[in-house]
């Protein structure tokens, strides 16, 4: 390897910085805030879902609204083999099977729609969580007898465990979009969503990369879902599997702008902010978490109409313009 | 053979509504190319208006005058403001179908949460008697209002197949249904024609939604299951195919009462054995039953 040829300048941006911010995260629930640490728990959150959204759905512009599904199968790998009482696997083997588990259903749902047009796509995934939901309340009602289950929660510190974990697999996510974004792969992501039948003549067989990148993708919601249970040990498939939480990525990563990844993750930090905020709020002695959803809404139409590629880009753009002034006047 | 019956008969009653539910989307998503999300909330918001008029002493049927021309205006100047801009700043209609899915998807939000701070409207089910009383068919009792709502269902879906075939309007809207810009190329008025086609199927929408409130208890969050049955019956009869709406209503309605009367299985696997006939649809016959 010829050092003298890495552009150190360039390496520092794309390695040292996430690096730094890495560390700093690590070393932050040992400052003991408590909040502070419920907060990055609920923005690590939605940070892993959008940019797990954006993988595949930000390329390719098939749009995905089944990130609850798999969210809600992770919560329900956890809540079946890690109960409050009786034999439970490790955490860590939990947290690897729903993402399995989610792995698998995604390659099964993309196998059956992917090779139709995109709308079939957006069509069958709506409804997807409505499916699970309905499901999984018939079998535990009928054949359990039961509504919904306690997930064990470790009584030593839940916020840092859930943090670490969370922290783990958002440095996962962000580093597998990464490369995929890099790799021949990624390129042919790009090629499929420009152009898809252009794509198929240069020889990409588009049907196995959109669906291995959706099962990619599927899989963080899954391990994500796992990790969250732990958090709110008690689940019903309603709390599973909530619709908002495919909405949510959606509007997350698209505010932020999806041409980039630290797109959904500025998108997610700022709308879970919002609606952390907003949610806990009790201003004028109204609840405001219903105000959350509509204020959710209009910005997401407004966004499609003014900002169809995101706050990234439009400070890109702002950004590119104040420099090209400066050095023009130069 | 009674339980036949009552399948049967009971299916195609609440598929009549389905019906005309799939229809309203049919047209949102076969002509103004808009993958409508927020439809079922149409419905719900139909459904509870109708529950505030006959609070108020109105006949729940005459409130369908009212509903659907209301619904009619709301979707054509959701479509005229709204969707047209997005139509008009897309590179191609791909990009136009995404983010129009996701457009709609924000009206769901709004549409929904507004309905739930409605201080009498909240969570929990409404209900109120109308036409309570029974018929018997064939031995198997019928509540009355379940015929009417059925009956009225449709006679809205044919008058509006007739109103199709027939009017000047109506050709207008099948040629944008074929192709939209050769048909605005023949001097079809096509952002009016695509708004048209989407405020009448949100009036389709919220009249089903009044017809519904007659004989089931209607609550906020009641739309999205109908958003879903409505997405599959067009699949099943194939996108943009009205006459397949039509039938893949009933289908849809036998189906899902078949699988609430048998034992072991209920009304919670209603929508499961939907979900199950479109899995089976996109694997066997993507283009649905009435597609070309």
């Amino acid at each position: 390897m010829d050092f003298n040829r890495i552009n150190w300048k360039k390496t520092f941006i794309t390695a040292g910085i996430p690096l730094i911010i890495l560390v700093v995260l690590a070393f932050f629930p040992l400052y003991g805030w408590q909040y502070g640490v419920t907060l990055f728990n609920h923005f690590l959150l939605f940070v892993i879902l959008s940019v797990a959204w954006t993988i595949f759905s930000g390329t390719t512009g098939y749009i995905s609204l089944a990130t609850a599904a798999f969210f809600g199968i992770g919560i329900y790998a956890a809540a079946l083999l890690y109960p409050s009482v009786g034999d439970r696997y490790p955490l860590y083997v939990v947290v690897l099977i729903g993402a399995g588990v989610s792995f698998v259903l995604a390659f099964i749902v993309g196998a059956i729609t992917l090779r139709l047009r995109g709308i079939y796509f957006a069509m069958f995934t709506f409804g997807l969580v409505l499916f699970f939901r309905e499901i999984i309340y018939w079998y535990e009602i009928t054949v359990k007898g039961i509504r919904g289950r306690f997930v064990y929660q470790d009584p030593a510190n839940v916020n840092n465990n859930v943090y670490y974990y969370l922290l783990v697999i958002m440095a996962l996510t962000m580093l597998v979009a990464y490369l995929i974004k890099r790799s021949k792969y990624g390129l042919a992501l790009q090629g499929i969503g420009e152009n898809e039948e252009a794509a198929a003549h240069m020889g990409v067989n588009i049907t196995m990369v959109k669906v291995l990148t959706y099962a990619v993708s599927a899989s963080f919601m899954g391990a994500v879902g796992a990790v969250m249970a732990t958090k709110w040990v008690y689940v019903d498939p309603g709390v599973a599997f909530n619709p908002m939480m495919s909405f949510s990525p959606v509007l997350m990563a698209i505010f932020g702008g999806f041409g980039s990844i630290y797109g959904p993750v500025i998108g997610a930090v700022i709308f879970s902010y919002i609606e952390e905020v907003l949610t806990t709020a009790n201003w004028f002695g109204i609840d405001w978490t219903q105000f959350y959803k509509v204020i959710f809404g209009a910005i997401l139409v407004a966004t499609i109409l003014f900002l169809p590629s995101g706050l990234v880009s439009l400070i890109q753009n702002v950004w590119r313009r104040v420099m090209g002034r400066r050095r023009a006047s130069a | 053979m009674d339980l036949f019956l009552n399948i049967v008969l009971g299916g195609l009653l609440i598929g009549g509504i389905y019906s005309l539910v799939a229809m309203g989307l049919s047209l949102q998503y076969g002509v103004a190319r808009v993958l409508n999300i927020a439809h079922g909330e149409f419905l719900m918001f139909g459904a509870f208006i109708t529950f505030w008029l006959q609070q108020n002493n109105v006949d729940p049927l005459l409130t369908i005058v009212i509903v659907g021309p209301f619904m009619f205006v709301v979707g054509f100047v959701l479509y005229r403001t709204i969707f047209t801009t997005i139509r008009l700043k897309s590179p191609n209609p791909g990009v136009f179908e995404s983010n129009g899915l996701l457009a709609a998807f924000g009206i769901y939000l709004i549409v929904q949460n507004i309905a739930r701070l409605v201080p009498d409207w909240g969570s929990t089910p409404h209900s109120y008697q109308y036409l309570a009383s029974a018929v018997i068919i064939g031995g198997a009792p019928f509540q009355e209002n379940r015929l009417v709502a059925a009956a009225f269902a449709v006679a809205v879906g044919i008058i509006f197949y007739i109103y199709i075939g027939r009017s000047r309007t109506g050709k207008a809207i099948r040629a944008a249904a074929q192709d939209a810009s050769t048909a605005a190329l023949m001097g079809v008025n096509i952002s009016n024609t695509l708004a048209l086609c989407f405020g009448f199927g949100a009036a389709m929408a919220g009249v089903a939604g009044s017809l519904i409130s007659i004989c089931y208890p209607i609550n906020t969050v009641m739309g999205l299951q109908y958003t879903v049955i409505a997405i599959v019956v067009v699949t099943l009869g194939g996108l943009g195919s009205i006459p397949g709406s039509f039938i893949g209503g009933f289908i849809l309605g036998v189906v899902g009462t078949a699988v609430s009367y048998t034992k072991w299985l209920g009304t919670d696997l209603a929508v499961p054995s939907y979900y199950l006939i479109f899995i089976l649809l996109l694997l066997l016959r993507p283009k649905g039953l009435f597609g070309k």
